[in-house]
């Protein structure tokens, strides 16, 4: 069975500095002037997008220890709820339609985690996919939803407050650091959360979670509030992806995006939020990289798994703790 | 809906249940015998179709591909095993997901590579492929009732093998206690490659068989692999008995939602699962 890895809750000095110096680089990289920058802004604008939306499963995977191979449907389900909201002729407004759209994706992840989270390890890993999957045909066969074609976003939305218009998200640099901004304060919340009460539960739980009912505490319920937050912080990822791209199809609850997160997850390292956002960058560079280099990139991105399974299972902020502690061990010798 | 309707109905329930149990019982076994998750099952069912129509065009005789197509899946079970999955049976249910996810790009990646990606179809043999006339205008093709005996009769040949045969003892035994097998002097390990090497036979015959009645098309994997999740969460995960029951309840749900209920026939498997969660969160046949 399933038993908890060490975690890198508290992060070494060295991952601290490697954070704050990617924040400072995301921050200035709008300012170097570039032939093509817009392409590189949008890029990377996804990459930060996939981020917060595998620091929303690493909440479940490597803090609860509760993996979802369906994660992508709360992703996917706050994406179409933009995709609905926007009227034909004029944008909605970013301030209602951001919390509506994520919180009815945390509403489906309720309600789908009513009847999963009272399974444990391989069925829980089976039956978030099976579920996943029913709201993937749900959208693939109705017509009326956009069907296996999806549905495009007709404007971006509106970010007017109080009248002030300071923030457009129809332009690319604007966009992105509206994106940063997120990305920063879904961190920032998930980091406090993993330190408080409820965060310290969600780790008794995956740490032994016969003992943690036996302690007293009705594990049921925080799992189900876990895989609650988990679906709206998705659904927040969701909206932006479908406000950047303007587009919103049946793939983005697919099982390959599932699977992906998770990928993403395991390649940073899980239960710290830090190693999500490592793993997100480096998954989707990877995967750009493979794609220009030959058409049969499938075959490059599966060896890339299969290899990191076997070799790094504890991602690459492991790998840097592994080779850290052995620089140690020689050094005491 | 008239009785011949309704009897063509029941008889396309009642094969595609028996095919999806194929798929299911190996996934099942496998998960049951060496606590792997394989999310790759669906890939072998797949490969099997490719195989089916790739040697089916080049002996001229399906039945000789099935027969070649079989010995391939059993080799490439077997070596799969020995390479990759023995190596992951200790390990988290997380990494043998990502490992199987893998796989299936490789897989995915290799059948473009060899036939490419088009779609294609496979010629239902000579002998079997005419109808029984039910009424005037209504009749029911002949290959889809040998599918189903077929099915029927691996289904039956599985259960002889594992309930009365010295080697199905040691499977049973295995799947109960590994260390205390392992202590008797059983070979265990051998014992893992022959239940691996026949689940992947049996998905790959699974497709090979259903290739003539359902075209033969990249993403033919992923789709058969989720409906297996279903029937092996409804069946509970280790019980091919389960599994029997389950594939069949999701045959009949399945078809006859198609066609009762068609607005919903995509959900109405997955509301099967969830009310059967509801009631027994392990499946109906908790080993």
């Amino acid at each position: 069975m399933s038993s908890p890895k060490a975690q890198l809750e508290k992060l070494p000095r060295s991952v601290q500095v490697l954070l704050a110096l990617g924040a400072v680089a995301l921050a200035a990289f709008p300012l170097v002037p570039s032939d093509s920058a817009d392409f590189y802004l949008q890029m990377l604008s996804q990459m930060m997008i996939l981020a917060i939306f595998a620091m929303s499963l690493d909440l479940l995977q490597g803090v609860s220890g509760l993996v979802s191979l369906g994660h992508a449907a709360y992703f996917g389900l706050a994406g179409y709820a933009l995709a609905f909201l926007t009227p034909a002729d004029t944008p909605i407004s970013l301030w209602w339609a951001l919390p509506v759209s994520a919180l009815g994706a945390g509403l489906a992840a309720l309600v789908i985690g009513f009847f999963v989270v009272r399974t444990h390890g391989i069925y829980f890993i089976m039956v978030t996919m099976a579920f996943a999957q029913m709201v993937f045909f749900l959208f693939f066969d109705n017509k009326e939803l956009g069907g296996s074609d999806g549905l495009y976003v007709n404007f971006r939305p509106d970010a007017t407050l109080f009248g002030w218009a300071g923030i457009d998200l129809e332009n690319k640099t604007t966009f992105y650091y509206f994106t940063l901004a997120m990305l920063v304060a879904v961190y920032a919340f998930l980091r406090r959360l993993l330190f408080s009460p409820f965060g310290r539960v969600l780790a008794g739980i995956r740490v032994n979670e016969h003992r943690m009912r036996a302690v007293g505490y009705g594990t049921f319920g925080y799992k189900l509030a876990a895989f609650t937050l988990a679906g709206t912080l998705a659904g927040v990822a969701g909206f932006l992806w479908a406000a950047q791209t303007g587009f919103v199809n049946p793939d983005l609850m697919g099982f390959h995006m599932s699977a992906h997160a998770i990928m993403m997850v395991i390649l940073g390292g899980m239960g710290n939020f830090a190693g999500a956002i490592v793993g997100a960058f480096a998954f989707e560079y990877v995967m750009h990289f493979f794609k220009d280099l030959t058409k049969h990139w499938q075959l490059l991105m599966g060896g890339f798994i299969v290899l990191v399974v076997v070799f790094a299972p504890r991602g690459l902020l492991g790998l840097s703790e592994k080779f850290q502690r052995r620089r140690g061990v020689n050094s005491d010798e | 809906m008239d009785f011949a309707n309704f009897l063509i109905q029941l008889l396309n329930s009642l094969q595609y249940g028996l095919l999806l149990f194929m798929l299911a019982a190996g996934l099942t076994l496998i998960f049951g015998i060496m606590g792997v998750v394989n999310l790759a099952h669906g890939s072998f069912y797949m490969l099997g179709a490719y195989l089916a129509w790739f040697l089916a065009s080049q002996f001229d005789s399906l039945v000789l591909a099935i027969v070649v197509g079989t010995l391939l899946a059993v080799a490439l079970g077997w070596a799969l095993e020995w390479l990759l999955f023995r190596h992951f049976y200790h390990r988290d249910h997380l990494d043998q997901v990502l490992l199987t996810f893998g796989l299936i790009y490789i897989f995915e990646e290799v059948r473009s590579i060899l036939w490419g990606d088009d779609v294609h179809s496979v010629p239902v043999p000579e002998l079997v492929n005419w109808s029984i006339p039910l009424t005037d205008n209504l009749s029911y093709p002949v290959y889809r009732l040998v599918i189903s005996a077929v099915c029927v009769a691996l289904a039956l040949g599985l259960y002889l093998l594992i309930s009365k045969t010295r080697l199905g003892m040691k499977i049973r035994a295995g799947a109960f206690n590994r260390e205390m097998t392992e202590a008797l002097g059983i070979n265990i390990r051998l014992i893992h490659g022959v239940v691996f090497a026949l689940g992947v036979a049996l998905a790959a015959i699974a497709g090979m068989i259903a290739s003539p009645i359902s075209s033969v098309y990249p993403g033919m994997g992923s789709s058969v692999l989720i409906m297996c999740f279903v029937v092996v969460v409804i069946g509970g995960i280790g019980s091919v008995r389960g599994a029997l029951v389950a594939a069949l309840m999701v045959g009949l749900v399945d078809t006859f939602g198609k066609v009762l209920l068609p607005q919903i026939a995509g959900m109405a498997v997955y509301m099967l699962m969830a009310g059967v969660l509801l009631y027994k969160p392990e499946g109906l046949f908790k080993q």
